[in-house]
C-alpha cells in the first residue's frame, strides 16, 4: 500500500508548518536587516549601533546572562541534587521548585515588582526593622543598581526552574551502580558529585545551559515590569525600533544581533560540552 | 578493628545531620519560589487602597477591590478572551501538527528522519519571538494582522517542537506489537490507531496540549508584537504598564499566575518526561 509515503504523509504537516513560520520568517528579518528601500545597505546596522541606547543595551543584556545563568546552574544543580536525595515529599518539592516554569516572564516582573516598590514589602520589612526612616525608591531612574539587581533576582526566580527540570530529568539516567560502586570504595559525597553525577550529566548540562542562554538574551517583560525604560535590553530596544520609532529595518537589525548571539553561543557550547558517542548512557 | 567497630555508630549520625541539611535546603528552597507569589496573592486580594499604602501588612485583607478594578476595567475581559481564543489555538494547531509527525518518528525508518529531527531541535536554537517582527507584515499582507489565529501560529512555532518531541516518546512507549496484533484480526491502520494507540496516549497528549496552552498563556513579546485591537493579557498588561495603576498590575499578574499554577499541576506527572526526552 502507500507503507512509504506514510510517514512523509505524516510529517508532512508539521514540516510545512516549520517551513512557512520558522525558516522562512528567518529569511525574511535577514533580508529586512540588509535592505532599505529595495536596496542592499549596512545602514540599519550603523544606526542600530549609533543609537546611544545601544553599547548600554547590548552590555546590560550581557552582564545579566553572564550574572544570572552562572548562579543559576548552580541553584538547578542543588534543586536538582537534593530532589533527587528526597525519600518523602519528592513529589511535592518537585511541583513547587517546577512552578515558576508555568509563570509568564510579565508575570515574574510583576511579582518582583510587589517586592522592590516604593510602597512595597521589601521597604515594608526594612522599615518594620527599623533600617530605613522612609521607603527607599529602589527602581528610579536613578538607581539603576537596584533596578538590575531586581532583575537579576527575578531572572534567577523566574527561569531557575526550567534548568532544573532538565537536570533532574538527566539524572534520573544515571545508574544507580555507579554511585554504590563509588560509595564502597569509600568516596565523599562531594567526590561521588564531581566524579560521577557531573560528568555523566553533561549532556543534560548541555541542553539546560543552551535553553538558558538563548532565554537570557532574550530576556524583555521582566525588565519592562521593573525598570521600564530605565534598564536598556537588546530585546526591549528591539520591541521600541518596531514600535515607537516605527522603524522595521532597524528592529530587524537588532533580531539579526540577537539571533546571531544565540546560534553563536548555541554552537560554542554544543562544542565546549560536547560528550563523545561512545562516553554517553 | 577499630574503625570497623566505629562505623555503625558514626553512619547515623553523619546520616541524620545530612537529613536535617537536606530538609533545611528543601524548605528553604520551596520558600524563596513560593514566598513571592504569595506576596503578590496578598497584593491581588487586597483593596487598592492597601495596595497603594504604606507600610503594608503581610496578610491580606480578602478585599476584593483590586480584582473587580481589574475585571471591569476597559478591555480586560476582551483582553482574557482573546488570551483563551489564541492559546486554544495554539494547542489545537501544535498537537494537530506535532501528534502526526511523533508518530511517524516514532514507528518508521525512512530516509529523511534525521533533517525533520534536526529541523525540530533547530528551533531551539533560536529566540522564537523574534520572528513575530518579519511576520507582521506577512500578516497584514495576508489579512491575518491582529488576528487570533495569526498570532497563534506564531505562539505554535513555540508549542510544536515540543508537542512532536512529547508524542514522540509517548508513541515510542507504547509496544507496537499491540498495533500488531489488531492489525491482524482486522484493524486498518487508522482503526488500529483510533482504538488501540489512541486511548493509551490520551494522557500525555491532554498533557502536552497543555503545555502549549500554557505556552501561549505566557507568551509577551510576540503578543505585544502582533496584535493591537485584539491584545491577549499579556500584550495588554505591557502596553499599559506605563500608565496604570499598581493594583491593576497586581491583579493583572494574579490572573496570569493562577493559571499557570494549575497547569502545572496538572501536567506535573509528565513535566520530567517532556523535558528529559528533550535532552535526546
Amino acid at each position: 500500500m502507500h507503507g512509504k509515503a506514510l510517514p512523509y504523509l505524516l510529517l508532512m504537516p508539521a514540516t510545512l508548518f516549520l517551513c512557512v513560520f520558522f525558516l522562512y520568517p528567518f529569511a525574511l528579518v535577514a533580508f529586512e536587516a540588509f535592505t532599505r528601500d529595495g536596496g542592499f545597505t549596512l545602514d540599519n546596522f550603523r544606526t542600530m549601533a549609533g543609537n546611544w541606547k545601544f553599547p548600554v543595551a547590548f552590555w546590560n543584556t550581557i552582564l545579566l546572562a553572564a550574572i544570572v545563568v552562572p548562579i543559576q546552574l548552580v541553584m538547578a544543580l542543588l534543586m536538582a541534587t537534593v530532589v533527587s536525595r528526597l525519600e518523602t515529599g519528592r513529589g511535592a518539592a518537585l511541583y513547587i521548585f517546577a512552578i515558576p516554569l508555568g509563570i509568564s516572564d510579565l508575570a515574574a516582573g510583576l511579582i518582583w515588582l510587589a517586592i522592590f516598590d516604593q510602597s512595597g514589602f521589601l521597604n515594608t520589612l526594612l522599615s518594620n526593622l527599623g533600617l530605613v526612616d522612609r521607603p527607599v525608591m529602589f527602581l528610579g531612574y536613578q538607581s539603576k543598581l537596584t533596578i538590575f539587581v531586581a532583575v537579576v533576582l527575578a531572572e534567577i526566580w523566574r527561569a531557575t526552574a526550567i534548568m532544573m527540570v532538565i537536570l533532574v530529568a538527566g539524572m534520573g539516567l544515571i545508574p544507580r551502580e555507579y554511585h554504590e560502586a563509588a560509595e564502597v570504595f569509600g568516596a565523599s559525597p562531594w567526590k561521588r558529585f564531581v566524579k560521577i553525577t557531573l560528568p555523566l550529566l553533561r549532556p543534560s548540562l548541555q541542553t539546560a545551559i543552551i535553553l538558558r542562554v538563548i532565554l537570557a538574551f532574550e530576556v524583555f517583560a521582566v525588565v519592562a515590569a521593573l525598570g521600564g525604560t530605565n534598564l536598556p535590553v537588546l530585546m526591549g530596544e528591539t520591541y521600541n525600533w518596531q514600535f515607537s520609532l516605527q522603524d522595521r529595518n532597524v528592529a530587524a537589525a537588532f533580531a539579526l544581533l540577537i539571533l546571531a548571539i544565540s546560534v553563536g553561543l548555541t554552537l560554542f557550547f554544543l562544542r565546549v560540552l560536547r560528550v563523545p558517542k561512545e562516553a554517553r548512557i | 578493628m577499630i574503625a570497623v567497630a566505629e562505623i555503625p555508630i558514626a553512619v547515623p549520625a553523619v546520616r541524620k545531620a545530612g537529613n536535617w541539611l537536606l530538609v533545611a535546603t528543601v524548605i528553604l528552597l520551596s520558600v524563596w519560589v513560593l514566598l513571592p507569589i504569595y506576596l503578590l496573592t496578598v497584593n491581588a486580594l487586597s483593596s487598592p487602597e492597601e495596595v497603594t499604602a504604606f507600610p503594608k501588612r503581610f496578610f491580606p485583607s480578602f478585599d476584593i477591590g483590586s480584582l473587580s478594578f481589574f475585571i471591569n476595567f476597559a478591555g480586560v475581559g476582551r483582553a482574557l478572551w482573546n488570551s483563551v481564543l489564541v492559546a486554544t489555538l495554539t494547542m489545537i494547531l501544535s498537537i494537530g501538527f506535532g501528534a502526526p509527525a511523533g508518530y511517524a518518528l516514532s514507528r518508521f525508518d525512512f530516509p529523511g528522519k534525521g533533517t525533520f529531527r534536526f529541523l525540530v531541535l533547530m528551533t531551539r536554537a533560536f529566540p522564537l519571538p523574534l520572528l513575530a517582527l518579519p511576520l507582521a507584515v506577512m500578516f497584514i499582507r495576508t489579512g491575518l494582522d491582529d488576528t487570533a489565529i495569526g498570532l497563534a501560529l506564531v505562539h505554535t512555532t513555540l508549542a510544536l517542537p515540543f508537542a512532536v518531541l512529547i508524542t514522540f516518546s509517548l508513541f515510542s512507549g507504547i509496544p507496537v506489537e499491540l498495533e500488531e496484533a489488531a492489525w491482524t484480526l482486522g484493524c486498518t491502520r487508522l482503526q488500529a490507531f483510533r482504538k488501540v494507540i489512541l486511548p493509551l496516549a490520551l494522557p500525555g497528549m491532554a498533557a502536552s496540549a497543555v503545555f502549549a496552552f500554557t505556552i501561549s498563556w505566557n507568551e509577551v513579546f510576540a503578543a505585544a508584537v502582533l496584535t493591537i485591537e485584539n491584545r491577549t493579557l499579556t500584550a495588554f498588561l505591557l502596553q499599559s504598564l506605563g500608565e496604570s495603576p499598581l493594583y491593576l498590575k497586581f491583579a493583572g499578574g494574579a490572573a496570569l499566575v493562577i493559571p499557570a499554577l494549575i497547569f502545572i499541576f496538572a501536567v506535573r506527572k509528565y513535566l520530567f518526561a517532556m523535558w528529559g526526552i528533550a535532552n535526546r
